[in-house]
């Protein structure tokens, strides 16, 4: 950490006025930034040394590996796929959410559900509730079946709609110019 | 001395979409800003309601300190009191996520932000978001996998979601009092109604600024702000559809087709939630057949035992009640009937104001085998120990021959096969 060490070797050599605490650089800087930071670090100590009794190695590494996870792996993971499907899509650009809406939902629900959707506790599931656990994952599928289907009714009835409205436009109107009325997505 | 401008370096061009910028932050940000809040108060309220203070049977968080000053005997009236706020909890968490996500989404350009470290108040709050985007993934990460019953997690749930909610809420308090005049601007800067009526065609990236959200490279916009929105919003509408009904119950149940309690275990008058089988806690025929004996004791040392036979002679009253479980889904009202606990008191001594009481199951294994119930829930003229449910005996595994049912409790406070009751008693 180059910054603080320059922040740092500054504050020594010129007083504690010296040292950079943000506060007039403007970037979310305030007065009260630095005894706010430290209560809060306090209260963070407080619950932290009562959170790590037990595996303090595994809590940590669920804490910081959730962060990590999430912001060096899943994120750029389905960015990429975003951009990927962008890529590949033959079609009208306006058409990628009709892809992308219904995948999100899907993987959504995928997200927060996968140990039911997955099975991965079945027999315990089975034991607490005493119902059948083999359900969710056909559940799943067919929800995602169905928004896909929903998705593409909807993209063959704006292409239907946009037909013959084109066809009484042509000519009268300037295409280009934005429309009035309720406003579609237009792409090229 | 001057200072180079940190735009270019800070705002990378590997980010490219048109629409990150600080207003859409700031809308996902103020939904958060409603939501986490409500998720903390009903988080400590559900707390609240295992009684912990009563006796170390209760406290799922041993060694709280001042992180329990909240702590207070938890009523019995309105009888739905848990059930609302813990599916609020368990559901208003799941509908978020969509949100926490797109929150992340819009901001991961500042993870980037270069130089890592510009001054010592800097660096601190970098070290306090780390504790707020992984204390945040944390509670949503514990909470959605223990309501699945899926205990991958290092350590029993309730300590790591309780303290967990305390260090994610100590550096959300500081990420609000330090962004919220700058999402106030953002809002303002832009009308929302009028982002409402923009179309893709007319989507232009935010103008920047010093926040590092927008992008210096945007690519062509392939949705709108509003689509962005309608898209979370959709997002979080599927998870609601698939997850309230397991809370609300009745007919809503069926369209809960993800959540762990979407279906009724069976018909007739048993065929209700369950939360635990008979088998799967190990309850034996002989634990709960004609040998099932009833202890119950005072303070003062009396003590009676009493068959199914003699309970089912003693005064009967009947309560509608439901079930609520800390894992966000409950039962509608259920017609319990059965012998009240303040009989049950003054059998063996406490004929006026009853005292607290330790309830214990025959169950062998698994948590929540006994538990101690406050004066106040033991004194309440519909806290039973149920035989019978909606005109029939207790199945199995709902608790036959005898089980607890507390108005306002959370599920688990209802112990189902009671073996023993000590009033006055600490465990």
């Amino acid at each position: 950490m180059p910054g603080l060490r320059r922040g740092l070797g500054r504050g020594l050599r010129g007083g504690l006025r010296g040292i950079r605490w943000g506060v007039r650089r403007g970037h979310g800087g305030a007065p009260l930034r630095l005894p706010l930071l430290l209560a809060s670090f306090a209260l963070t100590a407080y619950a932290g040394i009562r959170l790590l009794r037990g595996d303090w190695f595994g809590i940590l590494l669920w804490l910081v590996g959730a962060a990590v996870l999430h912001d060096l792996v899943l994120l750029p993971l389905y960015a990429l796929a975003d951009r990927a499907v962008r890529a590949a899509l033959p079609a009208p650009a306006s058409w990628i959410n009709h892809v992308r809406v219904p995948a999100f939902v899907s993987g959504l629900l995928l997200l927060v559900w996968f140990p039911l959707i997955l099975g991965r506790e079945e027999r315990r599931y089975e034991h607490a509730t005493g119902l059948t656990a083999g359900v969710f994952w056909p559940r799943w599928l067919l929800i995602t079946a169905g928004l896909f289907a929903v998705s593409a009714l909807w993209l063959a009835i704006r292409v239907w709609w946009r037909r013959p409205r084109r066809r009484r436009r042509a000519g009268a109107e300037d295409p280009r110019k934005p429309a009035a009325g309720p406003v579609r997505p237009h792409r090229p | 001395m001057s200072h180079r401008p940190h735009t270019d370096r800070n705002r990378p061009a590997l980010w490219r979409s048109p629409l990150r910028g600080p207003w859409l932050t700031s809308v996902f940000g103020l939904v958060l800003l409603v939501g986490i809040p409500v998720l903390f108060v009903t988080g400590l309220l559900s707390y609240a309601a295992y009684n912990p203070d009563l006796s170390p049977v209760n406290d799922e968080t041993p060694d709280k300190g001042l992180l329990g000053f909240y702590l207070f005997s938890w009523p019995t009236r309105p009888s739905w009191l848990y059930r609302v706020t813990q599916g609020v909890h368990v559901t208003l968490g799941i509908v978020l996520v969509p949100v926490l996500l797109a929150k992340l989404w819009s901001v991961i350009p500042r993870l980037f932000a270069w130089p890592p470290v510009r001054s010592v108040g800097y660096a601190l709050e970098r070290i306090s978001l780390l504790a707020l985007v992984g204390g945040g993934l944390f509670e949503f990460v514990t909470g959605v996998l223990n309501v699945q019953l899926d205990y991958v997690f290092p350590g029993s749930f309730y300590p790591l979601h309780f303290y967990g909610a305390w260090i994610f809420m100590a550096a959300f308090v500081v990420h609000v009092a330090l962004r919220l005049p700058r999402m106030a601007r953002s809002l303002r800067g832009r009308d929302l109604r009028a982002e409402l009526r923009t179309p893709v065609s007319a989507t232009r990236p935010e103008p920047p600024d010093d926040t590092g959200l927008v992008s210096p490279r945007p690519a062509a916009p392939t949705m709108s702000r509003r689509g962005a929105l309608a898209m979370v919003g959709t997002g979080s509408f599927a998870l609601l559809v698939v997850t309230a009904g397991q809370s609300i119950g009745g007919p809503l149940r069926t369209s809960a087709l993800l959540a762990p309690h979407g279906r009724d275990p069976g018909r007739g008058p048993n065929g209700f939630q369950i939360n635990k089988t008979a088998v799967g806690v190990g309850i034996r025929a002989r634990d709960i057949g004609p040998g099932w004996r009833l202890v119950v004791r005072g303070a003062t040392g009396r003590e009676t035992v009493l068959t199914r036979q003699q309970l089912l002679r003693l005064p009967g009253h009947g309560a509608a009640l439901p079930i609520a479980c800390v894992e966000g889904w409950s039962t509608s009202d259920q017609r319990w009937e059965g012998v009240r606990l303040t009989d049950l008191a003054a059998l063996v001594g406490h004929a006026d104001r009853p005292p607290k009481v330790l309830v214990e199951s025959v169950q062998r294994h698994g948590s929540f085998r006994s538990v101690v119930l406050s004066d106040t829930q033991v004194r309440d003229p519909r806290s039973l120990l149920a035989l019978k449910v909606n005109g029939a005996d207790l199945s199995p595994d709902h608790g036959y021959p005898a089980r607890i049912i507390v108005p306002g409790a959370p599920g688990v406070h209802n112990i189902k096969w009671v073996g023993r009751l000590t009033f006055g008693e600490r465990a």
